[in-house]
């Protein structure tokens, strides 16, 4: 045998290797996400007789009509939806205007206002999580309260209570600032010598460029909302309030070893996350590569 | 002229920031201030406060359901960072190669990040069913009894520990991935040359290279490991016997079940100083690696 062959060889069984090494990861990862949907598909006879048959024997839907007959899981998505959407849209119409005006306009205190917004994303949740909800508690004329703010609840039990607090975070300013900074300044300053106003000039010329940036920023934002949990769960109470992973910890409560409905659920709860992401899993990797290497 | 363009300029910029800058003064900055002050008070929402002076933190001391929560916080970190930090940094190097379905198996190995930790605490939770779960299952194909895990006081808390790992990691890995990717080819090439081993260019190029992005994770996982929650309330509610009960659950309990708020803030006081003083000596220890490594 030539040296070649043998380097070749040599390779070849390295491949071999690797394969084998990535294979025993993705299974890893992926097989406990297939065995949630053939289990959502199995009677509770069948699951207890022969977990581990892959395929269902007896396919059915019953588990997925339990859970929308246990819990109010058509409502706990709707509240999950709309507040993941209002996140979304206050998250990236904010963030784009004030990382924007971080990376392309001169003020005074601009440095130091800055530095405040990036180290309070070093503050853990927990430090704040009690004063927050005081906070809401005592929000002036909303939720029965008076203009002192007394008499109701303010936003607790409200969805609006889990939107606010991290309606803009520090996140999506820093995010939106590191795009916009990459960008040449001669657009801007042409667009003012013919009288345009910065509003005009962030909205016409600077926004356009930043739309993938913007849609990566939008897309983490929906499944942060969208998988959150300790927050609704402090915040919301009324079972009509409910989000997802809410109604999913209930049904864990109440049903916990009736496997079948729990995995419906569990995949239900997914299943929006996962569609966005095997939609955008290129954009969605990259952002977040780009955000560890930034930070 | 220049002047008054300015002046338009940051009449526009103050607009621009003007609903971020009320939000963080709201939501963040006034409760960390408050924060600080209900921890020195009696408040339940419903009567008005008052000032008990350091009682708050002197019952803490004594508080044998604090000590617990706190001791196994602690466990749960340090058993959490050593496989946090191997898993990522392991995966980000099988996945650091040219080859094809590379980012297929990308898209895998991230899978269980895109599921909420809810959901993956419940997916845990059958699987780790000591009779009919998949994990005990296939441990029984090699001749090992697993044990009930969950229902076990010893490894409930390694239980959690596992899916934390499996349901985390992807995001570390991909910070790692992004330093590796941005270490220089001609390192790799220099060595080669000077005839270093796979594991000393792995020791002398990679590892320091990679400084900047295991500080970073390290970082990550302290700050999380410290306020686990969401996994001890889905797949233990703290149990059994207290074994997962953690400091962020007790806080949970106690200030918004019971309505402490003036203890719960003197213990979320406490858990922040704690995550500083860590963060800041997992910086110290990383700087002086980071000299260290670039000395000749």
């Amino acid at each position: 045998m030539t040296t070649a062959t043998l380097h070749k060889a040599a390779n070849a069984g390295k491949s071999a290797a690797w394969y084998v090494m990535v294979l025993f990861v993705s299974v890893l990862t992926v097989v406990p996400f297939l065995w949630t949907l053939t289990t959502s598909f199995k009677s509770p006879g069948a699951i207890l007789q022969d977990p581990l048959h892959v395929l269902p024997l007896h396919f059915t839907w019953s588990n997925y009509s339990d859970v929308f007959s246990t819990v109010p899981f058509g409502r706990d998505i709707l509240n999950s939806l709309i507040i993941a959407v209002v996140g979304v849209l206050t998250n990236c119409s904010f963030g784009a205007l004030a990382g924007y005006a971080f990376a392309r306009l001169k003020f005074f205190l601009k440095g130091p206002t800055f530095a405040i917004f990036l180290a309070t994303m070093m503050i853990p949740n927990i430090v704040t999580m009690v004063p927050t909800f005081i906070i809401l508690h005592a929000f002036p004329l909303v939720g029965g309260n008076n203009i002192f703010g007394h008499g109701g609840r303010g936003f607790i039990d409200s969805l609006w209570g889990v939107v606010l607090p991290g309606a803009v975070g520090a996140f999506a300013i820093f995010m939106m600032r590191q795009f916009f900074g990459m960008l040449p300044s001669v657009l801007a300053d042409a667009a003012r010598v013919d009288g345009a106003s910065e509003f005009r000039i962030f909205r016409s010329v600077y926004l356009p460029l930043v739309w993938p940036a913007l849609a990566v920023l939008a897309i983490i934002t929906f499944q942060a909302y969208w998988n959150s949990f300790l927050w609704p769960l402090i915040v919301l109470n009324s079972p009509n309030k409910q989000t997802v992973q809410l109604g999913l910890a209930t049904f864990k409560y109440t049903y916990s070893t009736n496997y079948g409905p729990l995995m419906a659920g569990t995949i239900l709860a997914t299943i929006p996350v996962i569609l966005i992401f095997i939609l955008a899993q290129k954009r969605i990797i990259e952002g977040v590569a780009f955000t560890g290497i930034t930070s | 002229m220049i002047g008054g363009l300015d002046r338009k300029q940051q009449r526009a910029a103050y607009l621009f920031i003007a609903v971020p800058v009320g939000l963080l003064i709201l939501f963040t900055l006034a409760p960390v201030v408050y924060a600080i002050f209900t921890s020195f008070t009696n408040y339940d929402i419903i009567n008005p406060s008052k000032w008990v002076g350091l009682s708050n933190y002197t019952k803490m001391w004594k508080d044998p359901f604090f000590r617990l929560a706190l001791k196994n916080t602690l466990v749960y970190t340090a058993l959490y960072i050593p496989p946090g930090l191997l898993v990522a940094l392991g995966t980000a190097l099988l996945l650091n190669r040219k080859r094809h379905f590379v980012s297929t198996f990308r898209v895998f190995f991230y899978l269980p990040v895109v599921a909420s930790t809810v959901a993956s605490a419940t997916i845990w939770y059958w699987l780790l069913n000591p009779q009919e779960g998949l994990l005990n299952t296939v441990l029984r194909w090699f001749g090992v009894n697993g044990p009930a895990w969950l229902y076990d006081p010893n490894w409930a808390m390694v239980a959690i520990v596992i899916m934390s790992v499996w349901a985390g990691f992807g995001t570390n890995m991909l910070i790692m991935l992004g330093g590796l990717q941005s270490i220089p080819r001609e390192l790799y090439e220099a060595a080669r040359i000077d005839g270093a081993s796979r594991y000393q260019s792995l020791r002398h190029v990679t590892v320091p290279g990679l400084q900047r992005p295991i500080f970073l994770v390290t970082a990550l996982l302290i700050i999380g490991a410290l306020q686990v929650f969401d996994q001890a309330y889905i797949l233990t509610q703290g149990g059994p016997g207290n074994a997962t009960l953690t400091i962020v659950y007790y806080i949970y309990n106690d200030g918004f079940l019971d309505l402490h708020m003036g203890y719960a803030s003197a213990m979320s006081v406490v858990l922040f100083l704690i995550i500083l003083v860590i963060s800041l000596a997992n910086s110290k220890i990383t700087n002086r690696d980071l000299t260290a490594a670039h000395k000749p």
